[in-house]
């Protein structure tokens, strides 16, 4: 266990109560500083990613606590920059913790090394990890918005005004924010997918070799497909788009690593210890 | 407290006691203390209110005075010397101006004097003395009272403070509980919902089906956040719908175009007298395709109802019956009466601040705060002196200590002269508290 991560830990825990603060009580306080705890965290986090990547000379997944606390990472900054654009403020309450139990996850699993056949340092690689994560952070913020969306939704169908109903953004805007999600982190998942085929193209000399992490990525990259093809075709919203971002997201959390536990196939490194 | 001070020279005094504060008081009658027809008796329009201002204002015994009239309250707030007397006098005009006999309306009116006429005039301003309360008119129904009265020179130090006050307190309240948060009116809660299925209702087009009060009602609300976007009107009888489109600035449509309208159509507010549906749930499936799939959201204050309460189980599309909007509010009023509690803690500690202020305004604490200050300066220079001039000796330092005093009191000795007897023509309150801002005296 390595005692330096408590620090950012520790911060993103206090900005997700500081988010359950500012759902509960409404004020504004709540929410400015759990973002600006956040915020520090992130800075922090970057702080030690930086060392750890002088210190290993290469992107530091090469376990599973690496893939985690990297993770957790590109989630905040993800998190932290379309929070800033986009202001739906509601998102901190399910993203901080998100961010939160990335990290406490990393901190737990141990940091056994592993010997590595890929080459970490090639510029393929990097761009595949670093923009398939940042596709990932997407898709789980679209998640979010999805479940809110839901909530929102049966309040104002079954006619109940209570806790969540004045506490959650317009139905409008949680699906619009969850399309807009849905929108970049498929575009970032589609490029990842690529420069890892080209990556795989020049290490392997095939594009596909069809074992199970590709299919299953085919797979939740076809469920993405489904929902933005539907939205921009027909014009399909709500509660479909809702609950299609919330499957594919689960399709995705099994891809990280389900695949890697109970299928064969590579990457296993990556997320085995 | 209050001494008279100084040889009185006013020849025109209406009582010998004239150096104290004039007393604040509200006398009234409200929603709970009379039924409407009195209220209507009693209400006065703009002009009349302009006239009893000017009327009661010309009685010696009235310093200061504000009326508040509206259709839920008619209250008349002064400051005298004699509240008594003045609430006699009151009495007896409005008695005489609205010819109801005295003994008509003297079982429903209340006074307040003192803090408590304070605390009333804070609750009011706040809307928890409303009917509904939390209702957000009252503060500008005050408001414009105020200023009616401030026109006329109706109001003085006192009430100019206390009304300021009252507002800053129920701006307070609005922000600091959630009293106002929540619809309370059918109208209200429809765009209230409206709002949290669409975010912003600019835009959005509106669609009544039946040219009602009601929905005339509900549109006023709606326009009201809803600069743009068209409004439709389907009427059985056509040229009511034709009128009603031209009051709105929308366009008269017949029966027949609804479905057509459906597709463009954001909010549908329907209040025909239709005894079966008016609208289906087999006709809105295929709209929601033609219209991809962007919400609908139907608002039936009809009785029996015009819209299938099965097109709620489509997607994206809302209904909402009038029983529903009725539970909202229910909801809702529940929720304002556990706020009130919070907001009647802030009024508490308004008027106490208040009383404070009012208290300051005798002419003795004021002149003790003035020689505070003025000693204090006279006594930091003098250290700095000193502090230069060792070789005075200690019967110097004494003498110049004593000149130190004499200075101060003779200073003080006209102003203070001044303020314990202004004059009994003169508002004296405005006196003390013009010498306590221009020597700020309030910072500490």
């Amino acid at each position: 266990m390595n005692l330096t991560l408590l620090p950012v830990i520790g911060l993103y825990l206090a900005g997700s109560a500081g988010y359950a603060g500012f759902l509960c009580l409404q004020r504004e306080v709540y929410n400015k500083s759990a973002y600006i705890l956040v915020l520090t965290g992130f800075l922090l986090h970057t702080l030690l990613m930086g060392v750890e990547y002088v210190r290993a000379g290469a992107l530091p997944v090469q376990n599973l606590h690496e893939t985690l606390w990297f993770a957790g990472w590109i989630l905040a900054g993800v998190f932290l920059v379309l929070w800033w654009r986009l202001q739906v403020k509601i998102l901190g309450v399910f993203a901080a913790p998100l961010i939160t139990l990335l990290a406490a996850a990393a901190f737990f699993v141990p940091d056994t090394a592993v010997h590595l056949e890929s080459d970490l340092a090639s510029l393929w690689l990097v761009l595949h990890v670093v923009i398939i994560f940042i596709g990932e952070a997407c898709l789980a913020l679209a998640c979010c918005t999805g479940i809110l969306y839901l909530i929102q939704e049966r309040n104002i169908k079954g006619k109940k005004h209570r806790f969540f109903f004045r506490r959650l953004p317009s139905l409008e805007l949680l699906d619009s924010s969850g399309y807009t999600f849905v929108a970049i982190g498929f575009t970032a998942l589609t490029i990842g997918l690529i420069t890892g085929f080209i990556y795989a193209e020049m290490e392997w000399g095939r594009f596909w070799s069809g074992n199970p992490k590709e299919i299953w990525s085919a797979i939740t990259w076809l469920i993405y497909a489904a929902l933005l093809h539907e939205r921009i075709v027909s014009g399909r919203r709500g509660r479909r788009a809702a609950i299609l971002a919330i499957i594919g997201f689960a399709a995705m959390v099994f891809t990280f690593l389900g695949v890697n536990f109970f299928l064969e196939g590579h990457h296993n490194e990556f997320t085995r210890w | 407290m209050n001494s008279p001070g100084g040889s009185p020279s006013a020849t025109t005094l209406p009582a010998a006691s004239t150096p104290k504060l004039p007393e604040i008081a509200v006398v009234g009658i409200n929603h709970n203390s009379a039924p409407v027809d009195l209220r209507e008796c009693l209400a006065f329009s703009d002009q009349e209110g302009r006239d009893t201002l000017l009327a009661l204002k010309a009685y010696p015994e009235i310093r200061e005075i504000m009326v508040l009239s509206t259709c839920n309250r008619v209250e008349v707030l002064f400051t005298a010397y004699e509240p008594e007397k003045a609430i006699r006098t009151i009495k007896s005009y409005i008695a005489e101006t609205k010819s109801v006999p005295e003994s008509r309306f003297e079982e429903a009116l209340y006074t307040y004097q003192g803090d408590k006429a304070v605390g009333h005039m804070f609750r009011v301003a706040a809307s928890l003395d409303s009917m509904v309360m939390g209702e957000p008119q009252i503060l500008g129904q005050v408001k414009s009272a105020y200023k009616t009265a401030v026109d006329i020179k109706g109001t003085g130090v006192i009430l100019n403070r206390m009304l300021h006050k009252a507002f800053s307190v129920a701006k307070r309240i609005r922000s600091e509980t959630g009293i106002g948060d929540r619809a309370v009116s059918i109208s209200y809660a429809a765009v209230e919902l409206a709002r949290k299925i669409f975010g912003q209702l600019e835009n959005k087009a509106v669609l009544l089906v039946g040219a009602g009060e009601m929905a005339e009602l509900a549109v006023e609300h709606l326009n009201r956040s809803r600069a743009t976007g068209p409004l439709y009107v389907a009427n059985r009888t056509f040229s009511v719908g034709v009128d009603m489109a031209n009051r709105f600035d929308g366009t008269a449509i017949s029966f027949e175009e609804i479905g057509e309208t459906l597709k463009s159509a954001d909010i549908i507010i329907s209040s025909t007298g239709a005894a079966d549906y008016v609208i289906t749930k087999s006709q809105i499936r295929p709209v929601m395709r033609q219209r991809r799939h962007r919400p609908l959201f139907f608002i039936d204050i009809a009785v029996p109802r015009d819209i299938d309460p099965a097109i709620n189980r489509i997607d994206n599309a809302y209904v909402y019956d009038i029983d529903d909007l009725q539970d909202v509010i229910e909801e809702n009023i529940e929720s304002r009466k556990s706020e009130s509690v919070k907001a009647e803690r802030i009024i508490d500690e308004a008027v106490v601040r208040f009383g404070q202020w009012y208290e300051s305004l005798d002419a003795v604490p004021t002149i003790k705060d003035l020689r505070g200050k003025l000693s204090a300066i006279a006594d930091v220079e003098l250290k700095k002196t000193l502090h230069s001039m060792d070789h005075l000796s200690q019967e110097d330092v004494k003498a110049l200590e004593r000149m130190n005093e004499a200075i101060v009191k003779k200073m003080l000795h006209d102003p203070m002269r001044f303020l314990k007897n202004p004059g009994s023509h003169r508002d004296k309150s405005l006196y003390i508290d013009l010498t306590r801002k221009i020597f700020n005296l309030e910072e500490d």
